[in-house]
C-alpha cells in the first residue's frame, strides 16, 4: 500500500531511567541472569533491569522532578535518572547508554502499544501536568561481564526480544520510535475482478491476503458481474473475513465425501454437515430442558439457579501463541472473556479454564525448527500470558491441563474457557432498524489485521515476518473497565443487543448483529489509536478489548454517560437499518456496500473428500520391567503427569471468592484436584463443577476412541468429585491439521462420530464448540503436523457444595475401592508413551454399561459413603494411587490379585493400563457394607487399606511385594520436573 | 440498629470489591460501591461512611507499580476528603492492592495523608506471582481490626508485589515499638520460618501493619477470601472447626471493625 509520510518537529524528548536502590535485589533481574547461563553464557556477572519511559512535550523542571519522585518509580527501592536528549540524527550511541557493562535497550516497535503508555499520561495529569506529547516505553538491560557480539545476539535473540513486537532501540532509531512517521490515509481502491480469469483471481486472493480459494473467488466474481460493478478492497476483505474458516466453519459445515476402511471392510458416504449430524443432533435428540441456549449464541448456556443461567465457552488461541506466547495467550484470554460478556445481554465472568498442548520442555536445542521459540520460551511465555489477563480481570483461572508432544513444537496449542452467569431475563437479543451501533472499549489500530484469515492458514517460518500485525498485546485493565460498565448498563437495561468484536473485526460484529436488517456505518466515527488508518483497517482491525451493542435511540445519552463516568469510550459509528444491506461511509463518501444475503449465505460449499484406515492393531509389548517401583516414579514424573503447581499458583485461582474445591487439594494443598468447584453466588449452596477431558494420543490409534474418551473422562472427573452425571453439559475444541488432506479430514470425521455416540449414551449434550484447523508447521520441504487433538470442557451443576469430596488420601485404617474393570488397553497410555512405543489396543467404553457405573458411583458418594475419590486415568492404578496417598500424607498398601481384570498376567500392565471408566475411592471401615450394596451390579473390589506408616506397599499377582516405596519418594518425584520453574 | 456504613472503594482494575462487600454484609454492616472517579466529583459522599475499604485488584492495572496511580489519586486528588474522613472516629482498611495503595500514599504507617512515604510493598523475592494459603501470627498490637483473633489464623495471599520493605532500620524499630505490627506470616507451628511460609520474603516476616491509632489497617493476605470454612483448602478433610459455625478465619475482622464503629455511633 502506497503512503505518504507526514513530518513531525519532535526533536527532542525526556528519557527517565528507574534504577534499583542498592541493597534492593531484583527478582526478575537473578532470573534472567539464571536463563542467560542456561544458554551456556557464563560470564555475565550481574543483571540490572530497568524500565524506561520516554516522553515528548515540554516540561519544565519542577515537573520533571515531580514525575521522578511522585509517579515513576518507589522511591524505597528505586530512583529515577533523567536527562532530555535530542532525536536529530546526529546523536550519538553514548548519549543513551553511559553506563559501564553491555546496555540492550529493548521497546515495542512502532504500532505495537504498551497500555501503560496512557496510565503514564493520566497518572501525570493527577499531578497536574498536561504537557505530554507521547510516551513510549522499553525495558534497559545492563549485562555487567564480559560478552562477545555474538553472545548478545544470541541473548537478544532467545530471551530479549521477540522480533515480532519488540526491537532493540538504539540511539539511531530512536526517533522512528518516539516519533514515528504517521502514515497518510490512501484512497478507495477497486479491484479488477470483473475479466479476471482463474489464474487471476487467484492471484487477487493471495496479493491481499484474502486467504479466498478459487470456488470463493469465482462467487464473488460471479456476485460483482450481477451488481454490474467492480468491488472496493474493503469489501473483498469484508467477505473474507466473513467466509474465513474462523467464521464459517466450511470444513464442519461443508459436505464430505468420508471413506471408512475397517477391518478391510471400505464403506463410503456423503456427510452434509458434519456439524449438525453429528454434535448438534446429539443436543437435539436428547432434548434436556436444562439446556437454555445451544449453538446460536457466543457460549452456550445452561439452567443454574432460580436467578441465573451459566454459560461456558472454550476457544483457542494457537497462531499468535507460537509466534508471540505473551500475547497470543493474552489476548486468547481476552477474546473468549468477551465471548462471554456477549452472551445474551452480557454475563457475568466468573471462572476461567486453560488447556495448552507444547512441545517437552528438555527439547534438545538442534530439534526446534528455524523460526520457532523453544518450548521453554512458548510455555512460560503461554502461562505469563494467561497470568496477566486472568488476574487482572479479577477472573479465578480454576481448571486446567497441560500435555506434551515433540508434534506441537511449531504449533503449541493454546485453549482459553470462560464461565459465566447470564440473569435469567437477559436472554433474549434483539436488532432492530433505528437502533444505534455503538462500539466500546478500546481503540481501533491497527493490531490484528488479517487474524481471522491467518489463522486459517497453516503456519511457516515467514510467518513471523508477515504477521507482526496479526499479533497483539492485551490490556485487561481497558477490558475489565468494560466488563464494569457492560454489567451496569446490562442491569439497566440500556441495550438490546451485544457482540464481541472478535476475529474480523468490526466487518465480522455489525455484519453478524445486522444480519437480518442492514446497517450503515461511519467508520470516521470509530476512536482511534492513531491517525492514518485507512477506511478499510478501520472496518476489519481486530484490535482488542471492544464490544458492539445495538442501542435504543432514547437509551443512546444514557448509555454513553455511564460508560463515559466509567472511564470507558463508547461511540455510536452508525444506524442498524432494514435495508439489507451492509453500507460503508467514511467521511460522507459512500465506500463500501454489501447485500447481507450474499455476505452471510453466498459462501459456496466445496465437497471435499475423507477417509480413514483403521491402523492394524500391534501389541508390540516391551518386557516386563524388573523395578516397578522405578517405572512408577519415572511415570509421576513424565511431563504430562507431574504437578502444574508452578502454572496454578501463578493464576490467582481464589479470587471472587467462589473457590471451594481448588486445584490443589490435600494435607499440603499440593495434590492434584480432578475438578474444580466454585460457588459462583455466596451465600448459596448451588456450585458449578468445571473439568476438561484431552488424551491426543488416543487419537493417533482410534479418534473415535479419543472423542469418546475424553467425553466420558470429563463426565467422571465431575463424579469424582461429587457432582452429578444428570446435569453435565460438554463443549468441543477441535484442533487438527490441515483438512484438505483426506487423512486429517477423515479422523475429524471419525472424532465427531465418537462424540454423538458418547454425548448419546451419557445423555450430555453438546451447548457450544469451537474447530481450529490448518495447525501445521512448514519449514522448508518439512511440514509437521499436529495431532488431532480434541478437548472436552465439561460442566455441571451442583446442587450443595457441602456435598464436595476431594481425592487426597483422609486416613489410615480406611479401605481403598476400584470401581470398573481394567483391561489389558495400553494403547496410547504415559506408560508406553514414556517408553517410546507407538500403538497398542486404545481403551474402549462400555457406552451401554458406562453410564450405570457413573450413575452407580455418584450415589455412594452422595450418601456420603466415600470420603476421596480420584479417577483413574493417565498413569492407570499405579499413578492414581500414588496421587492419593502422597496428598493424604499417610500409607497404601494394595493387593493388585484384587483388581477386577480381563485377561492381564503382569503387574505392569495392571498398574498402568488407562481403561476407562475406573475410580479409586476412600471408604471408612462403618460405611463398607453401605458402600457395596449402593455399588451392586458393578465391577468393585476393596484392593488396599491406608496404613500409618508412610509407605507406598503393592503386591503383585504372585503375591509377593513389588513396589515398596516411600510417599514422600513419589512426592518429590511427582514434584521434581517443574520445582524450579 | 443502625447500620454501619462501608465505602468499597471501586477504581479501575479493581476486582476484589464483591466479595469484600460480601465479607462486610456477612458482618453486619451495609456495604456499598463507591468509585474513585464519582468521589473525585464529588469528595463529600466520603462522609456518609464510617468505614472505608480499599479492596484488593489491580488498580490501573498496577501500572508504574502496584497500586501507585491510586495512591496519588488518593495523595493528590483526595487528599481533603481522606484528612476529614480520618478526623472522625472513622476506620479504613487497605488488602492487598488497597494496602500497596495506603502504603504508597503514605497514610500507612503514618496516618497521615500525602506523608512521606516510609514503607513499601515490592516484587516478592521469588518473583512470581503466587496464590498460596499462610499462617499468620499475632504480637501486642494495637490495631483495631485484629483485637480477639486466635493466636493464628489461616488466610490466602495472591501476589507479586508484597514484600514489605521499610526506608530503613528505624522505621522498622518504631513499628514494632509502637504496637503497629497487626499480623507476621509463620509456619503451621507459629514459629518464624523462610518461604514458602514468608511467601514474598517480607522484612520481619511482616503481613500487615497499622498507624499508630490501631484504625487504619492494611494486609497483603485476603480475609474476605475466608469468611466460610468452604473456602478453606483442607475442608473436605477437616470439616468446620468446632464453635465456628462453618465461619472462616477472615470474618472476625470484618466483625471487629464494624463493632467497634458500631459502638460509637
Amino acid at each position: 500500500m502506497g503512503a505518504d509520510s507526514v513530518k513531525t518537529d519532535v526533536k527532542t524528548c525526556w528519557r527517565f531511567v528507574v534504577r534499583h536502590r542498592e541493597g534492593f535485589v531484583d527478582a526478575q533481574a537473578a532470573g534472567l541472569k539464571g536463563d542467560i547461563a542456561d544458554l551456556g553464557i557464563r560470564s555475565v556477572e550481574n543483571v540490572e533491569i530497568s524500565p524506561v519511559y520516554y516522553c515528548t512535550g515540554s516540561l519544565k523542571a519542577e515537573q520533571v522532578n515531580l514525575l521522578q519522585e511522585k509517579l515513576l518509580c518507589d522511591p524505597i527501592t528505586q530512583h529515577v535518572e533523567c536527562r532530555e536528549i535530542s532525536l536529530s540524527s546526529g546523536a550519538s550511541g553514548k548519549e543513551l547508554h553511559s553506563l559501564k557493562g553491555t546496555s540492550i535497550e529493548v521497546g515495542f516497535r512502532p504500532g505495537v502499544r504498551d497500555p501503560v503508555e496512557d496510565s503514564l499520561k493520566n497518572g501525570a495529569a493527577v499531578l497536574g501536568i498536561q504537557t505530554i506529547g507521547a510516551v513510549h516505553t522499553a525495558v534497559l538491560y545492563t549485562l555487567a561481564g564480559n560478552l562477545s557480539p555474538r553472545d548478545i545476539e544470541r541473548i537478544c535473540e532467545k530471551l530479549l526480544v521477540n522480533p515480532t513486537i519488540q526491537m532493540v532501540i538504539t540511539a539511531e532509531n530512536l526517533r522512528q520510535v518516539v516519533a514515528p512517521l504517521q502514515a497518510a490515509p490512501m484512497a478507495i481502491e477497486t479491484v479488477h475482478l470483473l475479466q479476471a480469469n482463474d489464474t487471476v483471481l487467484q492471484r487477487i486472493s493471495l496479493d491481499h491476503q484474502l486467504s479466498l480459494n478459487l470456488e470463493e473467488m469465482k462467487a464473488v466474481q460471479a456476485y460483482y458481474r450481477s451488481e454490474g460493478r467492480e468491488p472496493a478492497l474493503i469489501e473483498l476483505e469484508t467477505i473474507a473475513q466473513t467466509w474465513s474458516e474462523h467464521c464459517k466453519h466450511k470444513t464442519f459445515r461443508g459436505p464430505i465425501v468420508y471413506t471408512e476402511e475397517v477391518d478391510g471392510k471400505t464403506e463410503k458416504r456423503v456427510i452434509n454437515d458434519l456439524l449438525k449430524t453429528t454434535i448438534m443432533k446429539a443436543t437435539e435428540e436428547l432434548a434436556k430442558p436444562w439446556c437454555i441456549s445451544v449453538f446460536s449464541d457466543n457460549s452456550g448456556v445452561i439452567a443454574f439457579d432460580d436467578q441465573y443461567h451459566a454459560c461456558f465457552k472454550v476457544e483457542t488461541h494457537n497462531h499468535p501463541s507460537a509466534l508471540e506466547p505473551f500475547g497470543g495467550a493474552n489476548t486468547g484470554i481476552g477474546g473468549v472473556i468477551r465471548d462471554i460478556l456477549g452472551t445474551g445481554l452480557g454475563a457475568k465472568p466468573v471462572a476461567s479454564t486453560d488447556v495448552f498442548c507444547f512441545a517437552p520442555p528438555d527439547l534438545p536445542s538442534d530439534r526446534v525448527p528455524p523460526g520457532v521459540l523453544h518450548p521453554r520460551r512458548v510455555i512460560k511465555g503461554v502461562v505469563s500470558g494467561v497470568r496477566d489477563y486472568g488476574n487482572k480481570m479479577g477472573i479465578p483461572t480454576v481448571n486446567g491441563a497441560v500435555l506434551f508432544d515433540e508434534r506441537f513444537v511449531g504449533n503449541p496449542l493454546v485453549y482459553c474457557g470462560n464461565v459465566g452467569l447470564l440473569p435469567k431475563d437477559k436472554v433474549a437479543k434483539k436488532v432492530e432498524p433505528g437502533m444505534a451501533v455503538v462500539v466500546a472499549g478500546g481503540r481501533t489500530g491497527r493490531d490484528g489485521i488479517h487474524g481471522a484469515t491467518f489463522s486459517s492458514l497453516a503456519l511457516t517460518h515467514e510467518s513471523e515476518v508477515l504477521s507482526s500485525t496479526a499479533v497483539q498485546i492485551g490490556d485487561p485493565i481497558t477490558e475489565k473497565k468494560l466488563t464494569d460498565a457492560l454489567l451496569e448498563a446490562q442491569a439497566k437495561g440500556l441495550y438490546s443487543s451485544v457482540t464481541d468484536c472478535g476475529a474480523g473485526g468490526l466487518s465480522s460484529a455489525v455484519g453478524e448483529m445486522g444480519s437480518d436488517c442492514g446497517a450503515q456505518i461511519d467508520l470516521e466515527k470509530a476512536p482511534l489509536k492513531y491517525a492514518g488508518l485507512t477506511p478499510a483497517e478501520i472496518w476489519i482491525s481486530e484490535s482488542q478489548e471492544r464490544m458492539i451493542f445495538a442501542v435504543p435511540q432514547e437509551n443512546l445519552e444514557k448509555l454513553t454517560a455511564l460508560f463515559k463516568s466509567r472511564d470507558v469510550e463508547a461511540v455510536a459509528i452508525g444506524t442498524f437499518t432494514d435495508s439489507g444491506r451492509l453500507e460503508l461511509f467514511y467521511k460522507g463518501n459512500r465506500v463500501g456496500e454489501l447485500k447481507m444475503g450474499f455476505l452471510h449465505h453466498g459462501v459456496p460449499k466445496v465437497l471435499r473428500p475423507a477417509r480413514w484406515v483403521s491402523p492394524r492393531v500391534k501389541e508390540l509389548q516391551p518386557s516386563q520391567p524388573a523395578d516397578l517401583a522405578a517405572v512408577l516414579l519415572n511415570l509421576l514424573s513424565w511431563w504430562d503427569t507431574c504437578s502444574k503447581e508452578w502454572i496454578i499458583r501463578c493464576y490467582d485461582h481464589e479470587v471472587q471468592g467462589g473457590s471451594v474445591l481448588k486445584p490443589l487439594v490435600g494435607a499440603q494443598h499440593q495434590g492434584p484436584s480432578d475438578a474444580a468447584v466454585i460457588n459462583p453466588r455466596l451465600g448459596s449452596p448451588k456450585g458449578l463443577v468445571l473439568s476438561n477431558g484431552i488424551n491426543f494420543r488416543y487419537g493417533d490409534i482410534d479418534p473415535y476412541w479419543m472423542a469418546v474418551l475424553a467425553i466420558e473422562e470429563a463426565i467422571r472427573q465431575i463424579v469424582a468429585v461429587g457432582g452429578s452425571p444428570d446435569q453435565i453439559a460438554v463443549l468441543d475444541n477441535f484442533c487438527w491439521g490441515d483438512p484438505t488432506r483426506v487423512e486429517v479430514l477423515g479422523s475429524l470425521v471419525r472424532a465427531s462420530f465418537g462424540c454423538y455416540d458418547a454425548a448419546k449414551a451419557f445423555g450430555t449434550p453438546f451447548i457450544s464448540g469451537k474447530d481450529s484447523l490448518h495447525n501445521e508447521y512448514r519449514t522448508g520441504e518439512k511440514t509437521i503436523q499436529i495431532p488431532g487433538t480434541l478437548l472436552i470442557s465439561a460442566i455441571g451443576v451442583i446442587s450443595d457444595i457441602k456435598r464436595v469430596v476431594s481425592m487426597d488420601a483422609k486416613k489410615a485404617g480406611n479401605a481403598l475401592y476400584i470401581v470398573g474393570l481394567t483391561k489389558s488397553e495400553m494403547g496410547g497410555s504415559s506408560y508406553y508413551a514414556s517408553l517410546g512405543i507407538a500403538g497398542g489396543s486404545v481403551p474402549q467404553v462400555d457406552l451401554k454399561r458406562a453410564p450405570e457405573l457413573l450413575k452407580a458411583v455418584s450415589g455412594a458418594i452422595g450418601q456420603g459413603l466415600v470420603v476421596s475419590a480420584h479417577d483413574c486415568s493417565e498413569g492407570g492404578i499405579g499413578v492414581a494411587a500414588a496421587e492419593m496417598a502422597f496428598s493424604g500424607k499417610i500409607g497404601l498398601s494394595l493387593d493388585l490379585r484384587r483388581v477386577p481384570q480381563q485377561g492381564i498376567q503382569r503387574d505392569d500392565l495392571l498398574l498402568f493400563a488407562e481403561s476407562a471408566s475406573r475410580f479409586l475411592l476412600e471408604v471408612p471401615p462403618d460405611k463398607e457394607e453401605a458402600f457395596r450394596k449402593a455399588l451392586q451390579g458393578v465391577p468393585v473390589d476393596r484392593i488396599g487399606q491406608f496404613e500409618k506408616s508412610p509407605l507406598l506397599r503393592v503386591t503383585g499377582l504372585a503375591g509377593t511385594p513389588v513396589i515398596e516405596t516411600t510417599v514422600e519418594a513419589l512426592q518429590e518425584a511427582w514434584q521434581r520436573p517443574f520445582k524450579d520453574w | 440498629m443502625t447500620k454501619v456504613k462501608v465505602a468499597v472503594l471501586k477504581g479501575p482494575g479493581t476486582n476484589c470489591d464483591t466479595e469484600t462487600a460480601h465479607a462486610f454484609e456477612l458482618a453486619g454492616a451495609e456495604p456499598r460501591t463507591v468509585w474513585v472517579q464519582e468521589l473525585r466529583e464529588n469528595p463529600k459522599a466520603l462522609e456518609d461512611y464510617q468505614i472505608l475499604a480499599i479492596p484488593g485488584g489491580f488498580s490501573y492495572g498496577d501500572d508504574l507499580g502496584a497500586g501507585k496511580l491510586l495512591a496519588n489519586q488518593l495523595a493528590f486528588r483526595l487528599n481533603d476528603a481522606l484528612v476529614a474522613f480520618l478526623r472522625g472516629q472513622k476506620l479504613v482498611i487497605g488488602i492487598c492492592n488497597g494496602f500497596q495503595v495506603l502504603v504508597k500514599s503514605g497514610i500507612l504507617p503514618s496516618g497521615q495523608v500525602g506523608a512521606p512515604q516510609e514503607t513499601t510493598l515490592t516484587v516478592n523475592d521469588s518473583g512470581k506471582f503466587e496464590d498460596r494459603w499462610v499462617y499468620l501470627r499475632q504480637e501486642f498490637n494495637v490495631c483495631v481490626w485484629t483485637q480477639g483473633l486466635e493466636e493464628m489464623v489461616e488466610l490466602p495471599v495472591a501476589h507479586g508485589e508484597g514484600k514489605f520493605v521499610t526506608k530503613d532500620q528505624t522505621v522498622l524499630e518504631q513499628l514494632l515499638g509502637y504496637g503497629q505490627i497487626a499480623f507476621h506470616y509463620c509456619d503451621s507451628q507459629g514459629s518464624e520460618a523462610g518461604y514458602p511460609w514468608n511467601p514474598n520474603g517480607s522484612f520481619g516476616g511482616i503481613a500487615g501493619i497499622c498507624d499508630p491509632s490501631g484504625r487504619i489497617f492494611g494486609l497483603m493476605p485476603h480475609p474476605e477470601r475466608h469468611v466460610s470454612v468452604h473456602q478453606h483448602p483442607r475442608w473436605t478433610r477437616e470439616g468446620p472447626r468446632e464453635g465456628r459455625a462453618g465461619e472462616g478465619d477472615g470474618l472476625q475482622i470484618f466483625k471487629n471493625g464494624v463493632a467497634w464503629v458500631r459502638k460509637r455511633l
